[in-house]
């Protein structure tokens, strides 16, 4: 494993200078105390952030702990999505992607097509491939093995970062085989990491009304618990912004701080902007720009042990996303091409930032940008990419 | 950031919150190295002195361009034709008067009449749109004619400035929109729009109509071959002027929009979120003698218009049933009044509708409005 042990928050020699600069009001000067002194927060502190009215004065915290933990680096990759079917059994109440196989707009991509779109994405400098799809019973075990290693045979050096924690327990149910087992068969297929999909809200009462036939909370965290006990690194994600309330999203992100607390596997947590339309859930109006950044903000002060925090364009939008460099984000994701899931629920992001876009909108934020793999090993390239 | 530059940011906050009148160098400062969360807090807190309490206005408006037929040729336009071109319109007193009846339907309060600026209607023909608007919808103020275009009447007509704001008045104008302020440093105007009004025609316009009882916008489009100075140059002519007449109610700022303009080549990289919110904040913040800043929905979009409000505005601006300049460039947000008054709710103030005079209107049930 490529050791990339979070920096930990320490204490600075001027405290009283930190202090100052938070502006704190009086009625978070506690909290602003603990993330001064590197403090773990709370449950109770947690939800009293949602709630704070002041936006502002709780991301001057969490922009601290990044400032911290990363300086003025903030982190981008050339990537690609690559999701070879929509068809999926599972029906999500917030999904626009999945669809019945009988529908007309499903789609199934062949070993070949996922190879073309790598090997474009490989031509532009990629040096990561995501790969995540609906649950589809011909796209099993075997398919995926035999995609995963003609990937590795044709572009040894490109990274694959495939399957959330949803699509292998869904492996393990179809082939009645362990986490272990198929993690372990996948691994020798080529699959570098884990992305993390799937996780949605923890909270059994939401879960069961938005995703109520996906993995739960126990098996999704088993899952990467496994893939980080063989040596993968994994991200972590939380869908908000539908019918969640302030305490499931502390509850759902201090039950990611309890595992990296025991497994250090996770690189990156990624909040998820809820896209409501064509889901079952188009009724809700979709999280505000304000609910972005405080998520992304307490998030940061919460997740003391996650070294990394996206601020994913794809969902957020190209200018939200920028402000979140300020509310804690270190990282702005990838280039992407070509992405399906969140248009289909109406994102009006484009589907691809080219790179001169995405460090424009980091120097403009006033911080350096750096070209990261995926294990956040810094990229160094002769010519920038096209 | 060196142990100078923090003691001098943090003298420049102090006065901020002071509420002490900064200097065009503090602005300088604030703008280039400020922390933009710092001087969110400092410009919502100036709005709270400014305009105290828990309410966001915004007003049922919309845009009427008359015509799109122009000969000033800006860069950054993607609205304007030409004379001569087969899509130039100019629109009857019967197609205006049909787009206020469905204002009127919408209990709506101003039409912002703006058009190019075309090369042979006649003073009459304006003064008739006037009064024709003004006898059949008393209740809809006219906030109409940005400073060039009163310019350029007043090169076309022969005519003392002063003169047609006086006629203009007479036929039912009562305020004037703050277009056409772009950036008042007369060397960036020669870039971006060499054509139209000077810096101290656009300024000489303004003071005229403020010192005929009209009221008016101040605007500014940042983001393009500007300088930051030359921003803080902008705001200041700004705030000269309205320390003489007083008659801004209002600044709003926006970015210059891509793509459709021919001013694409010379600006690669359109201004991001970023810089609008240290741009707005900053201006709240100089501008101490202008009581309201309204947050640049129709360009920034709604997530970054409402958190604007966190950043120092205090106003929507309007609901804009059809936004006709802006958009031909490439941007196309819209918030009618249901969403408008969800999005001031959610950021935890009260949404009320207001006239183009910040009267503030009684509140109003919305249809449709989640609350």
């Amino acid at each position: 494993m490529t050791p990339a042990a979070p920096p930990l928050p320490h204490v600075p020699a001027d405290p009283a200078r930190d202090l100052r600069r938070l502006r704190a009001p009086a009625d978070l000067g506690d909290l602003a105390e603990k993330v001064v002194y590197a403090q773990r927060l709370s449950f109770d502190d947690g939800v009293r952030l949602y709630r704070h009215p002041d936006l502002l004065a709780v991301g001057r915290m969490a922009d601290l702990v990044r400032e911290r933990l990363h300086g003025d680096r903030v982190y981008y990759n050339i990537n690609r999505h690559i999701e070879p079917t929509n068809v999926c059994a599972t029906a999500c109440a917030f999904c626009a992607f999945g669809r019945d196989a009988q529908d007309p707009a499903a789609y199934e991509m062949s070993h070949d097509d996922v190879y073309e779109r790598a090997a474009a994405c490989v031509a532009e400098g990629a040096t990561e491939v995501h790969v995540v799809a609906g649950l589809h019973p011909q796209f099993d075990l075997e398919w995926y093995e035999e995609m995963l290693r003609g990937l590795k045979a044709r572009f040894p050096a490109l990274h694959l970062k495939c399957f959330t924690s949803v699509e292998i327990a869904y492996f393990c149910r179809l082939h009645k085989w362990s986490h272990a087992t198929v993690l372990r068969r996948l691994m020798a297929a080529g699959l570098d990491s884990m992305p993390g999909g799937g996780a949605e809200i923890f909270a059994p009462e939401v879960r069961t009304q938005i995703c109520d036939n996906k993995c739960d909370a126990d098996e999704w965290l088993q899952v990467h618990r496994t893939a980080h006990a063989l040596g993968l690194r994994s991200n972590c994600t939380m869908l908000y912004g539908h019918i969640e309330r302030d305490e499931h999203r502390v509850d759902h992100v201090l039950r990611l701080r309890a595992l990296q607390d025991e497994t250090k596997g996770f690189q990156a947590f990624i909040p998820l902007a809820f896209h409501p339309a064509n889901t079952r859930l188009s009724h809700l109006p979709g999280p505000s720009g304000r609910l972005d950044l405080r998520v992304l903000a307490v998030s940061r002060l919460l997740l003391d042990n996650v070294p990394h925090l996206k601020a994913y364009w794809i969902m957020l939008g190209e200018k939200t996303a920028q402000v979140g460099l300020s509310f804690g984000a270190n990282d702005l994701d990838g280039t992407v091409v070509e992405e399906k899931i969140v248009h289909m629920a109406g994102a009006e992001s484009p589907e691809r930032l080219p790179v001169e876009r995405l460090t424009f909108l980091i120097r403009e934020a006033g911080k350096t940008p750096v070209e990261r793999d995926t294990l956040y090993n810094v990229v160094t390239r002769e010519q920038a990419p096209a | 950031m060196t142990a100078t530059l923090a003691s001098a940011l943090d003298a420049a906050y102090d006065k901020a919150a002071a509420g002490t009148r900064l200097s065009v160098e503090d602005a300088v400062l604030l703008l280039g190295q400020g922390d933009v969360l710092t001087l969110g807090s400092l410009a919502n807190a100036a709005r709270q002195r400014h305009n105290p309490g828990n309410v966001v206005t915004y007003i049922v408006d919309r845009n009427v361009n008359y015509t799109n037929v122009c000969v000033t040729y800006c860069s950054f336009c993607a609205f304007y034709r030409p004379p001569g071109h087969e899509e130039g319109y100019v629109q009857t007193f019967e197609q205006v008067a049909a787009r206020l009846e469905e204002l009127r339907a919408q209990d709506g309060r101003q039409v912002l009449l703006q058009g190019g600026h075309h090369p042979d209607l006649p003073i009459a023909w304006y003064e008739g749109m006037l009064r024709s608007i003004k006898a059949r919808f008393p209740e809809i103020n006219i906030h109409g004619f940005s400073p060039p275009e009163i310019t350029h009447f007043a090169e076309l007509w022969k005519l003392p400035m002063a003169e047609i704001v006086a006629r203009f008045k007479a036929a039912g104008l009562r305020s004037i929109p703050g277009g056409g302020g772009e950036i008042l440093v007369d060397r960036v105007r020669k870039i971006i729009a060499p054509m139209k009004a000077t810096s101290d025609e656009w300024l000489a316009v303004m003071g005229e109509a403020h010192r005929q009882g009209l009221t008016s916008s101040a605007t500014m489009m940042y983001g393009h071959v500007e300088t930051l100075a030359e921003r803080v140059a902008h705001l200041d002519r700004v705030r000269r002027q309205q320390d003489e007449t007083k008659g801004f109610t209002a600044f709003i700022c926006w970015s210059y929009q891509n793509p459709n303009t021919n001013l694409l080549r010379k600006v690669k990289d359109p201004a991001g979120a970023y810089d609008y919110l240290r741009t707005v904040a900053v201006a709240r913040l100089f501008l101490d003698n202008v009581r309201h800043v309204q947050s640049s929905w129709v360009t920034q979009g709604p997530k970054i218009g409402q958190l604007a409000l966190d950043f120092g505005c205090d106003d929507m601006g309007g609901t804009m049933m059809e936004e006709n300049v802006v958009s031909a460039a490439g941007t196309t947000y819209q918030l009618p009044p249901d969403e408008m008054e969800r999005t001031i709710r959610e950021a935890g103030y009260e949404p009320r509708r207001r006239t183009t005079f910040y009267e503030v209107l009684p509140p109003v049930t919305v249809p449709g409005a989640r609350t």
